[in-house]
Parts: C-alpha cells; sequence; structure tokens
C-alpha cells in the first residue's frame, strides 16, 4: 500500500469536509425543493434537507463524543418515517383526486 | 354636651330608610313600606327636637359635629363633613322634618293606589337625607353635596311618572336650569377657595369680621355667583322657568320639594353666607331687586292660570322673591320668618290642591272644579286658612312675616321705598289670585260632569289640619322675638324694631291691598262670574300676554333650546360623529383593506413560492444573526449603540 496514502487513511478527515457534505446536501434539497414541479420529487427533496442535516449532527457527536447528536438522528428519521407515510398517503389521495402531481396545480388555498 | 346631640342621625336616619325601601320595597309589603318610610323621617325629627329641647335648656350655640376622619386633605385644601347646629339650621332642620314628616303621612294616603309605591316612598326618604345635610352643613362643600343631592331627588319625584313625556321632560328641564345655578355656586366656591383659603362658613365669617374694610370688589363677583346658585334652586329670575314644569311630579312632591323646602336653599344659602353678602352693597341691592321682579311677574302670570298647582307655583315663585327681597335689604331675619310661615301655609295650599285633585279623579282644571265646599269640608276650612294666611290676613301667618319683609324694605332707604311699592302690589296680586283659586274651587256651582267627590281620608286629612293650625299660629311667635333669637347667626342687622308708628299705618296699607285683591276677586268670580271673560275679550293683548306666561318659555325654546340643539346637531352629530368618528373608522377601514390588497398577492396558493420564502427568510434571519453588523458599518463611520459596549 502507498504509505502516503496509509498515512493518509490514518488520519482523521477533517470536521470541515463532513459540514461541507451536510451542507451541500442541504442545499440540493433546498434547490430541488424550490424547481421541481413533481410532487414526489418534492418529497425526496426534504428527505435529503433532512438527512443533510442529520450528518452535521453525527458529525458533531463524534467531534464531541456526546451521545446527543446520535440520539437526536434516531429522532429525526422516526419522524421522517412518519412524514414519508403521512406525506405518500397525501399525495396518492391528491393524485386520485386531481389526476396531477404537478405541484403548481394544487393550489387550491389560492384565493 | 355636645356628644349626645347626635346630629349625624338626622341625615342617616332617612337614608336608611332609603336603601331599604330603595332595595327591597318591591319586595316588602305596601304597609312595610309606608312603615319604614315614616318611621325614618319620625326619628330625624325626634333627634331635632331632642337638639331644639337642649337649646331650649341652655345649650350654647352654634354646635358644631366633624367627622373625625377628613374627607379631603391635598395640599392647603381641607375639607371635613362637619354639621352646624345654629339658630338658623335649628328653624331649617325643625321645618323640613316637621313638614316633611307631615307631608310624609299625607303621601301613605295620597299615594296608595300608585304605581311604584316603594318607589316613591325611597325618593322621599332619599330627599329628607340630602336637604338634611344641606341644611347641618358646616362648611360650602357640604352643602354642595346636599344641594346637588337634593336636585337629584328633584328630578326623580318630577319624573316620577316617567312613562309620561311631559313628566320626563320636566325633570330634565329642572335639572338642567338648575346646572346653570350650580355653575354659579361652584365658581363662587372656587373663588372662596382662593381667596380666603377656607370653605367652612364660620371661619369665612371670622376673617371678614377680623378685617372691617374688606368690601366690594371680589366679595361682590363671589356673593353674585352664590347667588346665581341660589337663583336656580330658588327659581328666580331668570331661572325660574323649571318650577311650573315641575309641577308634573305628584301633589306632594310639589308640597315637600316644590314650596316648602327645596326650593328654598336658596334663601337659606344666603342667609347662611350673609357675612359676605353684608359686605357688598351691589351684590344685596341686586339680591333684593332680583326678588322684588321676581315676585311682581310671577304673580302677575299666577293671575290667569287655570291648573290648579300652577297658580300654587307661580305663587311659590313670588312668594320666593319676597324672601329673596328681605334677603336683600339685610333682614335676614325676616326673610327666614317667611321662609318657615311659607312653608307651612304653602305646604297646607298644595296638599290641599292634591285633596281636591284626589277627589276629583285627577281634575287640576280650574274651570272644572267650584261647589266643592260642602263636599270636602276638611279641605275646604283648611285652604280657607291658607287662603287667609297667605294674603297676610290680619293675625294669620304671612301677615307677620310678609309685613316684617315689606317694614325692612320701607325703611331700608334708597330705592327701598320702591321695593316696598312693588311688595304691596304684588301682595294685592297675591291676594286676587289665591281669592280666585278659593272662588273657582270651593264656591259657586259644580262645573265638573261625572265626578262623584269624596272627602280624602284620615291619612290626608289629618297633616291637613296640623299644618292649618300651624298656618294660623305659626305668625305669632313674632318677628321681634324671632329676630332676636335668630341674631346669633344672621347677624344683628335684622329688622330694628323700632320705628312703631310707621309700622302701624304700613300693616294696614298691607291689609287694605290684600281686601282690595280679595274684593275683586269676590267681584271677578263670584258676584259676576262671566266678567273675567269679558275683561279678557276687552284686552286680548294683555290677557294672552298673561296666560302664556309672558311667552317666556318660547322665547327660551327660540333663543337658547332651538340654536343649541342645533349647534349640538351640526358639531355633535356632523362635525364629531360624522366626520372626525366616521372618517377615522373609514381610515382605519381603507389602511386594512389597501393592505389586504397587497398582502393578499404572498398568499398565490402556490407551494413553491411559500418555499421560497420560507427559504429566503431563513437565508436573511442567518445573514442577519452572522453577519458581523456593527464591524461591517464601523467601515463606513457609523456607530451602533451595541458597538460600543
Amino acid at each position: 500500500m502507498n504509505p502516503t496514502y496509509a498515512h493518509m487513511l490514518q488520519q482523521e478527515v477533517p470536521l470541515s469536509w463532513y459540514l461541507l457534505l451536510s451542507a451541500v446536501l442541504f442545499c440540493l434539497g433546498v434547490l430541488g425543493f424550490l424547481i421541481k414541479r413533481n410532487l414526489i420529487t418534492v418529497f425526496m427533496s426534504i428527505e435529503l434537507m433532512l438527512n443533510g442535516v442529520n450528518l452535521s449532527f453525527v458529525t458533531f457527536a463524534h467531534q464531541w463524543h456526546a451521545v446527543k447528536g446520535q440520539i437526536f438522528v434516531f429522532f429525526v428519521m422516526v419522524v421522517a418515517a412518519a412524514e414519508a407515510a403521512v406525506g405518500l398517503a397525501i399525495i396518492i389521495a391528491i393524485f386520485r383526486a386531481r389526476a396531477t402531481l404537478a405541484v403548481d396545480r394544487i393550489d387550491l388555498m389560492k384565493l | 354636651m355636645n356628644a349626645n346631640l347626635h346630629l349625624w342621625l338626622i341625615p342617616l336616619l332617612p337614608f336608611v330608610g332609603f336603601v331599604i325601601n330603595g332595595t327591597l320595597g318591591r319586595r316588602l309589603p305596601q304597609w312595610l313600606v309606608s312603615a319604614i318610610a315614616l318611621v325614618m323621617p319620625l326619628a330625624a325629627l325626634a333627634v331635632v327636637f331632642n337638639a331644639f329641647t337642649a337649646t331650649a335648656s341652655g345649650l350654647p350655640l352654634p354646635c358644631v359635629e366633624t367627622c373625625p376622619i377628613a374627607w379631603i386633605n391635598a395640599g392647603t385644601l381641607h375639607v371635613n363633613f362637619s354639621f352646624v347646629l345654629d339658630q338658623l339650621s335649628l328653624v331649617m332642620l325643625l321645618v323640613v322634618t316637621g313638614v316633611g314628616f307631615l307631608i310624609h303621612i299625607y303621601s301613605v294616603g295620597y299615594m296608595a293606589h300608585e304605581e311604584g309605591y316603594w318607589r316613591f316612598f325611597s325618593y322621599m326618604n332619599l330627599f329628607m337625607f340630602f336637604m338634611t345635610v344641606l341644611v347641618l352643613a358646616g362648611n360650602a362643600l357640604v352643602m354642595f353635596v346636599g344641594w346637588e343631592g337634593v336636585g337629584l331627588a328633584s328630578y326623580l319625584l318630577i319624573g316620577f311618572y316617567f312613562q309620561r313625556d311631559s313628566a320626563a321632560d320636566a325633570g330634565k328641564k329642572a335639572f338642567i336650569v338648575n346646572r346653570i345655578g350650580d355653575f354659579g355656586f361652584l365658581i363662587g366656591m372656587f373663588l372662596l377657595l382662593a381667596n380666603f383659603g377656607t370653605l367652612t362658613f364660620s371661619e369665612i365669617a371670622a376673617q371678614l369680621a377680623a378685617n372691617p374694610a374688606w368690601s366690594g370688589g371680589i366679595l361682590t363677583v363671589i356673593a353674585l355667583c352664590l347667588l346665581l346658585g341660589a337663583t336656580g334652586k330658588s327659581a328666580q329670575l331668570p331661572l325660574y322657568i323649571w318650577l311650573p314644569d315641575a309641577m308634573e311630579g305628584p301633589t306632594p312632591v310639589s308640597a315637600l320639594i316644590h314650596a316648602a323646602t327645596m326650593v328654598t336653599a336658596g334663601v337659606y344659602m344666603i342667609a347662611r353666607t350673609h357675612a359676605l353678602f353684608d359686605r357688598s352693597p351691589f351684590a344685596l341691592a341686586v339680591v333684593a331687586i332680583v326678588g322684588a321682579a321676581t315676585a311682581l311677574f310671577a304673580a302677575t302670570i299666577g293671575l290667569v292660570q287655570n291648573d290648579i298647582k300652577r297658580v300654587l307655583a307661580y305663587s311659590t315663585i313670588s312668594q320666593l322673591g319676597y324672601m329673596f327681597l328681605g334677603c336683600g335689604v339685610a333682614a335676614y331675619s325676616a326673610a327666614i320668618f317667611h321662609l318657615m310661615t311659607h312653608a307651612f301655609f304653602k305646604a297646607l295650599l298644595f296638599l290641599a290642591a292634591g285633596s281636591v285633585i284626589h277627589a276629583l279623579g285627577g281634575e287640576q282644571d280650574l274651570r272644572k272644579m267650584g261647589g266643592l265646599r260642602k263636599k270636602l269640608p276638611i279641605t275646604f276650612l283648611t285652604m280657607t286658612a291658607a287662603v287667609f294666611a297667605i294674603v297676610g290676613f290680619p293675625g294669620l301667618a304671612a301677615f307677620f312675616s310678609k309685613d316684617a319683609i315689606l317694614y325692612a324694605a320701607f325703611v331700608h332707604g334708597g330705592s327701598g321705598r320702591i321695593l316696598w311699592f312693588v311688595g304691596l302690589v304684588t301682595a294685592s296680586l297675591t291676594s286676587f289670585y289665591m281669592f280666585r283659586l278659593w272662588y273657582l274651587t270651593f264656591l259657586g256651582e259644580s262645573r265638573s260632569q261625572g265626578a262623584h267627590p269624596h272627602e280624602s281620608p284620615w291619612s290626608m286629612r289629618g297633616p291637613l289640619v296640623i299644618l292649618a293650625l300651624l298656618s294660623v299660629g305659626g305668625g305669632w311667635i313674632g318677628i321681634e322675638r324671632f329676630a332676636t333669637w335668630l341674631a346669633p347667626s344672621t347677624g344683628v342687622r335684622a329688622v330694628e324694631a323700632g320705628n312703631s308708628q310707621l309700622e302701624v299705618p304700613l300693616s294696614i296699607l298691607a291689609v287694605a291691598v290684600a281686601l282690595l285683591g280679595w274684593y275683586v276677586a269676590d267681584r271677578f268670580y263670584r258676584r259676576r262670574p262671566e266678567s273675567p271673560g269679558q275683561l279678557a275679550a276687552t284686552l286680548p293683548a294683555g290677557y294672552q300676554l298673561l296666560a302664556h306666561k309672558y311667552f317666556v318659555d318660547e322665547i327660551c325654546t327660540w333663543t337658547i333650546v332651538k340654536p343649541l340643539l342645533a349647534l349640538s346637531r351640526l358639531l355633535l352629530e356632523w362635525v364629531v360623529d360624522v366626520a372626525v368618528l366616521g372618517g377615522l373608522a373609514w381610515l382605519l377601514a381603507g389602511i386594512a383593506r389597501l393592505a389586504g390588497a397587497i398582502l393578499q398577492r404572498w398568499q398565490s396558493g402556490n407551494l413553491r413560492s411559500y418555499a421560497a420564502w420560507l427559504a429566503f427568510g431563513a437565508a436573511a434571519l442567518l445573514i442577519f444573526v452572522f453577519v458581523p453588523w456593527s464591524t461591517f458599518l464601523a467601515g463606513f463611520g457609523i456607530h451602533l449603540s451595541m458597538a460600543g459596549q
């Protein structure tokens, strides 16, 4: 094995890399949420944002050796699962009612 | 010695009666309401009698009772609840509680079948409470409490039949006209406070006595302000207009409030502050002229009125004018003497008139009475006593008191002779209209159709008889003895008892003009009943002028009431209500509508635009929190207050 590469493996990945990845994931989620027209893609963008946040949670938990961050991630996962169950149900209901999943056309609450 | 008089009980007892009847009266049986309403003034009367006997057996007057807790204690202003018993307040108390109690008894019979029996008696007790406070007051502010309170009771009782528009209007009229007078009283009090630093009557008198040089100037202004208050309450020119309308109240109310007690409060107030008036010859002259003018003016209107109570109302105004005349020539004891005798015979006249009205089932028009002498013997006899008493028949009440005032005016010097002459003319007019009323009511043929007159119950006849005895004998004390006794509280400038050679011819003259009035009334209404109509036909202008009360009400309506209403309609309805309030409401609604029109674009219903706003908001918040603004702005030379810390 390349000694340099092995040396790199022994070293800790810097904190900022994790956080950068987390921010990129989150921003991709936001971007997808804002520009995508399909409701399911929008929904997936939300999941992406949640996971971006989860990543920063575990990063800090590892950095500070605090288990609270990990626990928080579990909570977020549980909430995300529940949200997926409810959200997908709603999406199915909307599709049955309107035969479309285009976000722009689901504007029943418009004045 | 002082402590066992318990002056505070005198107002408090009727007040307890008011509270009980006012709160529980609706549920109590009628006999219990009457019992409470009668016992309380009777107990107050007993306390007054106790005080009277104590003074008769040598208790030095004045007696002052002050509430140990200060009422107002602000800077230099100190006012206490203090009650003063002196000769003046003792006379008034005897009249108020004595005549008041008799009228309460009478009311039990008179009001027996009326709706709101308990309400009537609670108001009557409330009146007794405030009137005794007014009389006992040791300073102007406590007097003002009573002053306003009797006005309130008067308002409530005038409007007792509030379902009738005329009664409700009359109550409002009395209240509003009295406000004008109260304004004068208030300004007078402020000036007293500014110039004397106290509102206590005895301290003001002491300061005046200590400075004999003070006269005129500000004292005249204060006296005139107080006089304005007195003309309002005592129905003198120009504020008399409310009293004739006040006859809308039940007749016992007219007797108690609008004849015997409340309307004399103005006279009492002038007598109470006489030290002030004595130092202002101008104010005294105004008092005398107002009194004489009112006496004559009201008497001329009384000549042609056809409502029995209105005749008596104008007679009351006229007699109050005599009292003012007496005060104006500094004969305070004569004025108070006339106040006392007037309370007896005028209360009797009203109660007897009430008995007549009761007998005829509510009829008040003199033209529909007549021939009641046989039907109502007790009423007839007592009314006769009152009529002879008021015209000054020798030996009866007003003979002594009215003559004392006329005599004081005559010897006053200066314009006193003119005032005396006016008083003399008024006396003959008084005699005419009283005998006119007497003839039209009791003599001649009955002109009432279908009525079956019946004598009143004993609860009504009893007070009539007692008041008749007082009307006959009320003057027998004699003005000299009365004035001497009253001198400590009204000053020694009362009627000088000297010149008896002058007094006898003046008395004879006064009796002669009274007989002249009787003769004319006899000729008009007994021997030639058609002649009043003929006279009215030959002098239509004069008759119409009197019958319409000099058109004063119409003039008031057109010069004061209507312009004021129009002004308030313009100002309140169009400027304040429509322009200011309506405009404000319109403006607020417009702002809300505009904001809504702009903000509703936000609510597009587009999920992605909501999300964009959310992201934008979160980004803005982050920028706001994490950008080091103070350092950033400091680069441009701007220093936030936070930056310095």
